[in-house]
């Protein structure tokens, strides 16, 4: 047993190391420091709280030199959650369940095509770029809500947490190109928005849409489980068929 | 709010045994999603518990991705190696897809917008 005030903090570090408290709680402080931030700022377009947070506890781990291992001790309690969190995104498409019903066919279409395009061109351009099967694989599933992502990654023997940074991504630039790209390409129907921006860039071109009107964030919600799902079901078929 | 999230985990543990015992290659919680749309759609809509809890977890789902991020520090070297495709792929695979779900939706969608 050391007394010296030096030799005392290094046990508690160490002893805490061990445990999941220390993960848990700097995630648990530094998200709601990021989301203090996001709103100080107005929800400024560069203040993404997702990705602050993924910064700045990476940058304490590096800092302190600590492991991922150590630190995903109390990481994984708070992921977790991604799996009752996926189920619970049925709740919200029960709403939409009327309207789906009545363009049921346009939708499935529209999503089965747009996740198609997600998946093929990511890896296809990945690919000629040069970049190894395991980063192809896990940008397959960019397009989709993270927890599903990583889901369909994990089972293809991709990268998860690679995934789970493409995805972020992906939302970011997928929210701030959308309104910009259907101005140019004339897309006009809220439901076609809200129904691309849930396709090709899950929650946060949805979060963006949300702030147009109703009707594209209602969409956009719809298009996130629904291609998660789709993508779920279509990406290892087309990962055996592109032969990756 | 522990009966709603008890239903949520009872969906993903279902979900989960069915795609393993079936050989599908779809994660658990995505069949456990589809497994409580078909009971809400049956039941003709969420309790106002299950409504609660979901609302409550979905928009915190932000924190939920944060740890699975920070792994960013043991793929630091493929961002560096493979930067280029990454920088490519994600934005053109991107507008690709808002582009063509986009299209196809404005075309095809009836009634009123």
């Amino acid at each position: 047993m050391h007394f010296s005030p030096h030799g005392d903090f290094y046990h508690v570090w160490i002893y805490l190391q061990s445990g999941p408290q220390l993960g848990l709680v700097a995630t648990l402080l530094v998200w709601q420091g990021a989301t203090w931030l996001d709103r100080r700022t107005g929800h400024a377009s560069w203040s993404n709280p997702i990705m602050i947070s993924i910064a700045v506890l990476a940058m304490l781990l590096l800092a302190t030199g600590t492991s991922y291992q150590t630190y995903f001790r109390g990481g994984q309690y708070v992921q977790f959650l991604l799996g009752p969190a996926t189920v619970a995104l049925a709740v919200p498409m029960v709403a939409n369940f009327a309207t789906m019903r009545r363009n049921l066919i346009p939708i499935l279409i529209a999503v089965i095509a747009g996740s198609v395009t997600a998946a093929v061109s990511a890896m296809l351009i990945a690919h000629w770029l040069g970049a190894p099967r395991d980063v192809v694989i896990s940008m397959a599933p960019k397009s989709v809500t993270t927890p599903i992502a990583m889901g369909i990654s994990q089972d293809l023997g991709g990268i998860p947490s690679l995934t789970a940074i493409f995805v972020l991504l992906t939302g970011v630039f997928g929210g701030l190109v959308c309104m910009p790209l259907f101005r140019a390409l004339r897309i006009t129907d809220r439901r076609a928005q809200g129904l691309a921006g849930g396709t090709g860039a899950h929650g946060l071109a949805t979060a963006r849409l949300l702030l147009e009107s109703e009707t594209a964030g209602a969409f956009g919600g719809l298009a996130i489980g629904l291609n998660g799902l789709i993508t779920a079901i279509l990406v290892p078929l087309l990962v055996r068929w592109l032969g990756f | 709010m522990v009966g709603a999230i008890t239903l949520l985990l009872v969906c993903q543990l279902l979900g989960t045994i069915i795609a393993h015992a079936a050989g599908w290659p779809i994660p658990g919680p995505v069949l456990g999603l589809v497994l409580l749309l078909a009971l809400l759609v049956w039941r003709g809509g969420p309790s106002p518990a299950l409504h609660e809890t979901s609302s409550g977890l979905l928009k915190q789902l932000g924190l939920l991705f944060v740890p699975a991020g920070v792994g960013i520090v043991n793929e630091l070297h493929v961002l560096r190696t493979d930067a280029l495709a990454i920088a490519v792929a994600i934005p053109v695979s991107t507008l690709l897809a808002l582009g063509v779900t986009g299209m196809l939706m404005q075309l095809f969608a009836r009634g009123d917008r």
